[in-house]
């Protein structure tokens, strides 16, 4: 990255891996949401795919902000919060031959979205769809949201009271062919998962776990809300995030556990799904889910595929030239079949 | 008093011939409404201008449903209080007789007790379950059946023709001969006991005209989705709501007949929403992606597509909304019309939005709204919402047959890979042309410089996002220009100037027919201009229109007189010539309210 006379190497269509940025982010230094576009740019340019096939959706969060820094070359849609699954759903009816990749965040899918997820993969609507997990509202300053764990404490939303959303029991339930969870530090997992799920015939889910560093809420930390509201009078509400390095992890074995430090001291825990795990098991997957969650353990990995069902361009029988490219000729019906159509009428 | 006694009311001076209005009244859910489709169909068959309007309950089965029919041979179709009752539902046959005008007449079922005693008006008494006695089919069936005999009974009185009515039973049930051989018996049955035993008193008889020579019958919303399917739309995405649901049965049931590609595969699609939240996602999100798209709905719809409304506004998405409307706020009378969502989705969208509204008035306009709507949508790169109602879509209209677009479909200012590389890259906000309209690129496009980012936030005209202020005002001023040149491009008004007259009426949608009405019963009394707006925003000529004109009333379907509000707005400087004249019980505005009020506020 060093040198500028770096020999800017292409891949098999003549891009380098620059020609898949996209703008500067904006985000938070540290931010996980930053670790998950950079691996979203780094798989798009070893798979060699063309900007012009992909679209990027997303709804309202930090999280959603995050298509406009990866892939500029691509058309895309920050949408509304919780609302951006109908806008792929029409795009992609619209051009079929489109791939998406859709960015969310906890609160956008998780509440007030959840309806629109839910449904999203009931049709199996051709969408990678990517929630970037950090357990509270970043974008709104540090609200809990609903997949927050129970009890947890933050100085600023104070304790939740409430037991957890987890993303990917909700999309086994919901019937989604593609069920994985990562942590953003993980570039290596984030990555051969990403691959996979751009392969995938319909909706691919991948809950990302990435930590928001702005919402570190320790009380006797200097960083912290309470601490800024009372030694500095007064405070801008978002004007002081602390500075943190992105957390990354190394490569771990499947079936191991990696405990990960995050910037408000608090802890969590991944397990790697175990390499004779059968990915195919709808309902041993939700055991192992809700299993590993009374053990407050992410497991991670893919852990449910089921790549033969139909999605919704297919069970729509859609012609295959996209609908948005029809011909004239083709969506206007003629006057000879106005006229007979209107004899019924008369 | 006794059914004897009751029949022998005054005879009639001379025959009132193809001029009066029927009403139907039964319960919900009992089949009713095809005996009253095969009436309006038999006058209709006739060549006697008709139009029936379907006044029905929010409710599936039990409550009241009235259906009035109006026959006119001057061709007036607005509601007019009805003169002829069939009064065959129970509960309600009290009231409705009482309503009845004096010299009306009342055709009842025998075995219904309860009516108000009259002697200004005729009575008929059917012996229905002895007429539908002998009838073979399943028991169940007995109470559709039974709607047959008023059929009947009115062929008699009314003088239709029996092969008419056969006729339009045979249309009615799609040519099943089986149904027609279950229900055509009843008629004849009561037509030939009718004859028997009942002296005929009243005045009111039908006669063959040819006034509906050429002419087609259906309903609004079958006309806009037929206009939408000419308009090339091939994504449609809803969610099931009175009265908006049969624009998309019809578009179900219509696109396979045009649309279907040789191979069987589909060239539409259209999807049941979870939402009306996610229904305009659906529709704007393939908008976007370069298909025209539709959906349809109601006030309670429109009330949750705002914050998309305003971001297809915002983003400028092309997208086409019916808003078939019904009486709000909240559920309110869900089954009865009104023009209440005027103001509401002029404007709908937080922050300075403003929408294109078209307002049909006719089932020949919701199909050419409907073609329109979509090439506007692409043209002008907005939501277009076209305001129905209740009455317009859900009841069956005579109309010419519609006429083909005259236009070739306009995809607007869209930028292929080959035009993009002759203008070396395109800004997806730039006013390039000074019309307002941008250049857009569809989703797809193989050029390294087609992507843009579409985002609701504050951008600059290269789409990049944006929080400086000079940005946010050019933009703003921008959208705003763009509204301008929609002036220029949405349908122009329908004017019938009268050039003496110091008066003038401004109306929109469906209550035309009791303003043209009204005009007619007061060519000499009150003689006044009528302008049709047939879509906001409005054009110069309605500002020629109100400035010729001393006053100007704005009748509306509204308590607040909405539209009345919006010319206020538009024409600040000509507002006090402007004076509302609206109302709203639930029920299409009738000749004889429109010629009262105007009466009364011209002191005529
Ligand atoms: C209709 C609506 N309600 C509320 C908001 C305010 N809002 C913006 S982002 C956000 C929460 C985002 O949380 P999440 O999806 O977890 O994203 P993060 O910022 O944590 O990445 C909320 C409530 C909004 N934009 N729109
Ligand atoms: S507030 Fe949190 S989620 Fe938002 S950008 Fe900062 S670190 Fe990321
Ligand atoms: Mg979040």
């Amino acid at each position: 990255m060093s040198s500028r006379a770096q020999a800017i190497k292409e891949n098999a269509i003549g891009l380098s891996k620059k020609d898949y940025d996209g703008s500067v982010s904006t985000l938070c230094k540290g931010c996980g949401h930053n670790s998950i576009a950079n691996q979203i740019i780094q798989v798009a340019y070893e798979l060699s795919i063309r900007p012009n096939e992909i679209i990027k959706l997303s709804g309202i969060g930090c999280s959603s902000k995050s298509p406009a820094y990866f892939l500029g070359m691509s058309h895309g849609f920050n949408a509304l919060h919780g609302r951006m699954p109908s806008v792929g759903t029409g795009a992609l009816m619209a051009n079929h031959h489109l791939r998406a990749i859709g960015v969310s965040g906890d609160g956008d899918t998780g509440s007030i979205g959840i309806g629109q997820f839910k449904h999203l993969m009931r049709r199996n609507v051709r969408m990678v769809y990517l929630v970037e997990n950090n357990g509270v509202y970043g974008l709104t300053k540090g609200q809990f949201s609903a997949t927050a764990e129970q009890g947890l404490e933050l100085k600023y939303a104070g304790q939740n009271e409430f037991p957890q959303i987890d993303i990917c029991t909700e999309a086994l339930i919901a019937g989604c062919g593609f069920v994985a969870r990562s942590f953003a530090g993980d570039a290596k997992q984030v990555r051969e998962l990403l691959k996979a799920a751009l392969s995938h015939r319909g909706t691919a889910v991948i809950d990302i776990i990435s930590p928001c560093v702005a919402f570190n809420n320790d009380d006797s930390s200097p960083k912290s809300y309470s601490y800024g509201r009372e030694h500095e009078k007064p405070l801008q509400e978002i004007g002081y995030v602390p500075f943190a390095e992105e957390i990354t992890i190394g490569d771990y074995d499947p079936g191991d556990l990696k405990v990960v430090d995050l910037h408000d001291g608090s802890r969590i825990s991944l397990r790697k799904v175990e390499q004779d795990y059968d990915p195919t098991d709808r309902l041993a997957a939700i055991n192992r889910l809700q299993a590993a969650n009374a053990n407050q353990e992410f497991i991670t990995g893919l852990i449910y595929i089921d790549n033969e069902r139909p999605n919704l361009a297919e069970v729509s029988h859609l012609t295959d030239t996209p609908l948005a490219h029809l011909r004239n000729s083709e969506i206007r019906p003629s006057e000879e079949q106005l006229s007979d159509f209107l004899k019924a009428y008369a | 008093m006794d059914v004897m006694e009751r029949e022998v009311a005054q005879r009639p001076a001379s025959p009132i011939v193809n001029d009066f209005s029927l009403v139907a009244a039964t319960a919900n859910g009992t089949g009713s409404q095809t005996a009253n489709l095969t009436l309006l169909r038999s006058f209709f068959k006739m060549g006697i201008p008709v139009h029936g309007k379907n006044i029905f309950p929010s409710n599936i089965q039990g409550l009241p449903t009235w259906y009035h029919i109006r026959v006119s041979h001057e061709g007036f179709i607005a509601r007019r209080p009805p003169e002829i009752l069939v009064a065959f539902n129970p509960t309600t046959i009290y009231e409705d007789a009482k309503d009845l005008p004096s010299g009306g007449v009342c055709i009842y079922d025998s075995g219904i007790k309860g009516l108000p005693e009259r002697n200004d008006i005729t009575y008929y008494a059917l012996p229905v379950s002895e007429l539908i006695k002998d009838i073979d089919v399943p028991v169940q069936r007995k109470p559709y059946i039974a709607n047959m005999v008023y059929v009947g009974a009115l062929a008699f009185l009314l003088k239709i023709p029996l092969e008419v009515v056969e006729e339009a039973l045979s249309v009615q049930f799609g040519g099943r001969q089986k149904l027609v051989a279950s229900n055509l018996p009843v008629v004849t049955k009561t037509y030939d006991w009718c004859k028997e035993n009942l002296q005929k008193t009243d005045p009111y008889e039908v006669a063959p005209l040819n006034k509906t020579d050429g002419l087609i019958m259906m309903t609004g919303n079958e006309a806009g989705a037929l206009g939408s399917i000419f308009g090339g739309v091939s994504v449609s995405a809803w969610y099931p709501i009175t009265p908006s649901t049969s624009f998309i049965d019809a578009l179900k049931e219509f696109l396979p007949k045009l649309r279907k590609t040789d191979d069987g595969k589909a060239t539409y699609t259209v999807i049941q929403a979870e939402d009306e939240l996610a229904a305009i996602g659906m529709t704007l999100g393939a908008g976007w992606a370069g298909a025209r798209s539709v959906t349809a709905t109601s006030g309670p719809g429109i009330s949750l597509m705002s914050e998309f409304a305003g971001l297809g506004y915002f983003a400028e998405i092309p997208a086409v909304i019916w808003d078939i409307q019904r009486v709000g706020p909240s559920t309110g009378m869900p089954t009865r019309t009104g023009q209440g969502d005027v103001t509401f989705t002029y404007y709908l969208g937080h922050g300075d939005t403003k929408n294109v509204i078209l307002f049909p008035s006719s089932i020949e306009d919701c199909f050419d709204f409907g073609v329109a709507a979509h090439d506007l949508a692409d043209v002008l790169q907005t939501p277009i919402f076209v305001l129905s109602d209740l009455d317009l879509g859900m009841n069956n209209w005579m109309g010419k047959p519609f006429s083909y677009p005259s236009t070739p479909i306009n995809h607007g200012k869209v930028l292929s890979a080959e035009e993009l590389e002759a203008r070396g890259g395109f800004a997806r906000y730039k006013d390039v042309d000074g019309d307002g309209i941008p250049y857009r690129t569809l989703p797809g496009t193989n050029h390294p410089q087609a992507a843009y980012f579409t985002r609701g936030t504050g951008h600059n005209d290269a789409a990049v996002y944006s929080e400086r202020s000079s940005d946010w005002v050019e933009n703003a001023d921008r959208l705003s220009r763009k509204f301008d040149t929609a002036r220029t491009l949405v349908p122009a008004p329908v004017t019938d100037l009268n050039p003496d007259a110091k008066v003038g009426v401004i109306a929109f949608g469906t209550t035309r027919y009791a303003i043209e009405e009204a005009k007619a019963h007061l060519a000499e009394s009150l003689p006044f201009s009528f302008m049709r707006l047939c879509a906001l925003p409005i054009n110069d000529e309605v500002r020629t229109f109100v400035a010729a004109h001393d006053r100007i009333y704005v009748i509306e379907l509204n308590r607040d007189g909405q539209v009345h509000a919006i010319l206020q707005t538009e024409m600040p400087d000509l507002a006090t010539k402007l004076i509302s004249l609206a109302f709203m019980d639930g029920m299409p505005l009738t000749a004889k309210w429109v010629e009262e009020r105007l009466m009364e506020e011209e002191n005529v």
